[in-house]
């Protein structure tokens, strides 16, 4: 029996525990739809990703024993094929559930689903060729334009639909893959400074001095033997500086708020500090060893939002305490240290870059969607792995434990 | 080194796996933060977050008559709420409400318009049937956004009898919040109060203090049960308030008084000021006010000519004609002018040539050569005329206005008409544009001319008739102190000749004799026949007053009574049994006299003949 499992497995560490996080989740969806006024849509959902979970088990078992040429082969018409779905979702594509003002779904008619999680895996895939065709480490801005613009591609259309979540897990694919392919950290910060940058422009003063950082650590990091790209850096921190106050007047008033309540969520208890402060509720009011499987009180009264999908992990911290999350969070943390165990025991370069854009793409999506939840990271409709409610993305978390046991396993 | 040489990668591998286990560790440390170190802080939202506070409306204060009847209380009544969802699902849920009760398409469609408008919840019915009220609450879980209100609602148990004089409760409106009155923490929107009359006047007394009851509900609002762990707040009722009034007294009169005509009934009691009944005809039914009153019964109470609203006994200002003279008697007795034998020098021929023209009397055959008390029995004006003459124009002015003819009652209502009177000659000159000739004295002598005064104010004046000369301000509300009354500085022997005089009037040969007879009761009376602008237009009947003193015979006057009717032509004939027929009722009752619909000597001859305790009394007279 167990050998049995093992052989169909391949990878009995890491399948074993997101099996146990998928029947964890669906039993958490269960109990998210035990509410005082119940609808038909919560209260049936446990049934629906229980079937998914099925077709994702089958998924699995196809993917786990194809060739690893044919993996290969098809990263790039697999890419292609996306960028084309996400190109036609900005058109005909839907809203679904409470983002219904959002374009990421293209419905079939029997069924829906998000190109942008093909995408991600396509994106993994044809960056991974890419990158595994290099031996020596990527160590210029220069060498690192070409992966960056790979992954742009699709990251500007999901940005368009917009899907802020799903923008963040491409930005978490990219670093994780420049960091396997040898990039260095100093030079990846440098890329990421921008960004900093951007956000640090609010205050003048604390700006300035940043600016003076970044010079300083170019001037004494490599500054003589790359002036041009040093220059580069610096430019972009400028530019970000000049551009936010546009930039932050140009975004939507949920967006602007979801940022304003990211840091001080009592500004708007009852309009977009709602959610954060009704998730902290939950949580707190869990203590350390929950309220019980299904006895959560915030949760039957429906204080929760989206209780079954992205903030899932607030009806954990309720019903199941510390004890529940804190395990929970081991369970994922041996998932990503796993596939980085699997990377470094691969001795194949593509392997390794596979299995870390999975890993980047999991990071965040289990960082930002937990930290959310008690308001370590601005709230971004994200679905946390294998225990959100959602079919096809489930599948496709599935699909990629297939390649990941696929290539990490090719002999 | 290659980067994909083991070497290179075991690194690499250990540096995801430090940031791996920094970023779960942060997850990790900010959960023990919230869940371990803040944990009770957190519990204690928790509880408050689900908990919501219903306001629990207070009972009113009940009013209840002299003699412990229930004239005002509250009787259970509930509103059904809708809480605002989109449309689709409103519509919906009103479209089922509707196999339960009535909502024809024209309310629904009028609900949905408010919906759109406001935004805001939404009252189905103020007023729901107690079994429209269980059948929703039995099928709770049909109707998540249903909400039902307990809400006492006031009943008047007397209707339409006592609606001018206990006024009506409201909904407080937004104008009336602004208001000083209305300052107190207790108003607050939706706040039932009162307003007119006593509601109005005792607004304070009667309102209670609101409660709240906690139910736990959910983030949409639904309410899902009430709340164990708090018990709610409950309502604090009003302070109960206990009237002058006699409610069967009200009634009778309510039933008595002829439908068709407006008019207003005082019933006081000399003893002291109190109250016993304050009637306003035509009146309307107050309970139909509460909760809101219906569109079409508003509008028919103010466009109908006869004014339902209008509350005639303390807002109606009348001439009081010929009910005024013992005021100028009153006040020539008191000026010494005239003694109680004194006769006037001019006999009455039916008229009086004086100051170039004739003064008519209301009798043409004339009345003779009168004492004072045969003018006041026969209202003879020719004796009045001359009288009013020896009072002059100037002291007549001073001292009816220091008597208080130009004052108010200060009875304890929210709105009172002050009497007309004037205080000086300026008064023609401020009103009429011209100086008053001495002749004025003659008109106001008879209780015409620039004079208008309530049927309320007249019953004050005659309850200090009824006593020794002063009577304090009439009060409906029992235990209180008003304001100063009122005095007439008479020597007991004028009191005396002036009373003489308002016997006489129901004697035989009186103004009042067939209306003004009972026969367990002693009347004194006076008849008026007010003239008012339509009726010296010829348009309509005059005004017809009776004033009557009552109480047993040769005892101490037990009630007063003033009746005036509006356009009843005959004061003896519209007003007078109206008057002697209420004191008859009151006075049976309060002696324990079997009551009977047969009670004036008028009635007494039309239906069982001259009855035997007339006879005894006038010794064959008739």
């Amino acid at each position: 029996m167990i050998r049995l499992f093992e052989r169909w497995a391949v990878d009995p560490a890491l399948v074993l525990a997101v099996l146990v996080l998928s029947l964890f989740g669906i039993a958490v969806i269960y109990s998210a739809g035990v509410v005082y006024v119940p609808n038909a849509v919560t209260q049936h959902a446990w049934l629906r990703q229980g079937v998914w979970f099925l077709f994702a088990l089958a998924a699995f078992s196809v993917l786990a024993r194809v060739p690893l040429r044919w993996i290969e082969w098809v990263a790039i018409p697999a890419y292609v094929l996306s960028v084309v779905l996400l190109g036609v979702t900005l058109v005909i594509g839907t809203g679904a559930g409470t983002a219904e003002g959002v374009k990421s779904w293209i419905n079939l008619g029997f069924i829906g689903f998000q190109p942008s999680e093909i995408a991600k895996i396509a994106t993994v895939l044809v960056l991974a060729r890419l990158l595994s065709q290099r031996s020596e480490g990527l160590s210029s801005l220069r060498e690192i334009l070409g992966p960056a613009v790979l992954v742009a591609i699709p990251l500007a259309l999901v940005m368009l639909q917009p899907d802020l979540g799903t923008a963040m897990a491409f930005v978490g694919i990219l670093f994780a893959m420049l960091y396997w392919a040898g990039t260095p950290v100093a030079l990846l910060a440098l890329v990421a400074s921008p960004v900093l940058g951007l956000i640090l422009s609010f205050d003048t003063k604390i700006w300035s001095w940043y600016i003076v950082a970044v010079v300083a650590f170019l001037y004494f990091y490599r500054y003589r033997l790359f002036l041009f790209e040093s220059v580069t850096v610096v430019l972009a921190n400028f530019a970000a500086g000049t551009i936010s106050r546009p930039l932050w007047n140009s975004l939507a008033t949920y967006q602007q708020n979801r940022i304003l309540v990211y840091l001080n969520p009592e500004v708007d208890p009852r309009g977009a500090g709602y959610q954060i402060i009704q998730s902290k509720v939950a949580i707190g009011s869990g203590g350390l060893l929950g309220k019980g499987y299904t006895l959560g009180t915030q949760k039957r009264f429906d204080f929760l939002p989206e209780q079954h999908t992205d903030f899932i992990f607030s009806v954990v911290g309720e019903e199941l305490g510390f004890l529940g999350t804190a395990l929970a969070i081991l369970a994922f943390a041996f998932v990503l240290s796993r596939l980085v165990t699997m990377a470094k025991d691969s001795p194949d370069p593509f392997a390794g870059l596979v299995l870390f854009g999975i890993f980047g793409a999991w990071l965040v999506h289990i960082f930002v969607n937990i930290g959310m939840t008690i308001g370590l990271v601005p709230i971004t409709g994200i679905p946390l792995p294998f225990v959100s409610y959602g079919g096809t993305f489930l599948l496709m978390s599935w699909v990629a434990v297939g390649i990941a046991v696929r290539v990490a396993h090719e002999r | 080194m290659k980067v994909f040489h083991p070497e290179a990668m075991r690194v690499r591998a250990q540096g995801a796996v430090i940031g791996v286990v920094a970023l779960m560790g942060l997850l990790g440390a900010a959960f023990f933060r919230v869940q371990v170190l803040g944990s009770t802080t957190w519990s204690l939202r928790a509880e408050s977050n689900r908990l919501r506070q219903l306001p629990l409306p207070a009972p009113r204060g009940t009013i209840y008559d002299r003699n412990g009847a229930i004239l005002a209380d509250n009787v259970p009544g509930y509103a059904i709420t809708l809480l605002p969802a989109p449309q689709d699902s409103i519509r919906a849920t009103l479209a089922r409400l509707g196999q339960y009760m009535e909502l024809p398409p024209q309310r629904v469609d009028r609900l949905m318009a408010e919906l759109r408008r406001y935004g805001r919840e939404l009252v189905v019915d103020a007023d729901a049937d107690f079994a429209v009220v269980s059948a929703l609450e039995e099928r709770r879980a049909e109707f998540p956004g249903v909400y039902i209100e307990m809400r006492p609602r006031r009943r008047y148990v007397g209707g339409a009898a006592t609606s001018h004089v206990l006024g009506y409760v409201g909904e407080i409106t937004a104008e009336e919040l602004e208001r000083a009155s209305f300052a107190d923490a207790r108003y607050e929107q939706r706040v039932m109060v009162g307003k007119t009359g006593i509601e109005r006047e005792y607004e304070s007394h009667l309102q209670g203090e609101r409660g709240f009851r906690y139910v736990e509900v959910d983030a949409k609002g639904r309410i899902v049960g009430d709340f164990g762990g708090v018990t709610s707040d409950p309502a604090v009722p009003g302070h109960d308030l206990r009237l002058n009034l006699d409610l069967e007294l009200q009634q009778y009169i309510d039933r008595i008084f002829p439908d068709s005509m407006a008019g207003a009934v005082v019933a006081l009691d000399p003893a002291d000021g109190g109250v016993l009944a304050l009637y306003s005809a035509p009146s309307f039914d107050a309970n139909a006010f509460v909760g809101g009153v219906d569109a079409s019964l508003w509008e028919y109470l103010n466009t109908d000519p006869l004014r339902p609203l209008y509350d005639r006994p303390v807002l109606g200002l009348y001439a009081p004609a010929s009910t005024f003279k013992l005021a100028t008697a009153a006040i020539a007795l008191d000026l010494g002018v005239v003694g109680p034998e004194d006769h006037m020098p001019v006999a009455c021929t039916g008229g009086w040539f004086w100051g170039g023209r004739l003064w008519r009397c209301h009798k043409p055959e004339g009345h003779g050569s009168l004492d004072l008390a045969g003018a006041i029995a026969l209202s003879c004006d020719v004796y009045f005329y001359q009288l009013g003459l020896r009072i002059g124009l100037d002291r007549m002015l001073r001292r009816a206005t220091d008597i208080g003819f130009s004052r108010e009652c200060g009875v304890d209502l929210p709105q009172e008409s002050q009497g007309i009177f004037p205080a000086d000659r300026q008064f023609w000159n401020r009103r009429f544009g011209y100086s008053p000739q001495e002749g004025e004295v003659l008109s106001l002598a008879i209780g015409q001319g620039p004079n208008d005064q309530t049927p309320l104010k007249m019953a004050q004046f005659y309850t200090a008739l009824a006593r020794d000369g002063s009577a304090p301000a009439p009060a409906i509300a029992q235990g209180i102190e008003l304001g100063e009354g009122w005095s007439l500085h008479l020597e007991p022997e004028h009191l005396a000749a002036l009373r003489e005089g308002l016997r006489k009037v129901t004697q035989p040969g009186g103004t009042a004799h067939y209306a003004g007879t009972l026969e367990h009761w002693e009347v004194l009376g006076k008849t008026g026949t007010g003239q008012n602008a339509q009726s010296v237009a010829g348009l309509a009947a005059d005004h017809a007053w009776f004033a009557a003193i009552v109480g047993p015979f040769g005892g101490a006057p037990e009630v007063v009574v003033v009746v005036l009717v509006e356009h009843g032509e005959s004061g003896s004939r519209v007003a007078a049994p109206i008057a002697t027929k209420a004191a008859d009722f009151y006075l049976r009752k309060k002696h324990g006299i079997e009551q009977d619909t047969i009670q004036t000597l008028g009635e007494w001859v039309q239906t069982r003949g001259w009855p035997d305790w007339y006879r005894q009394r006038y010794a064959g007279g008739g």
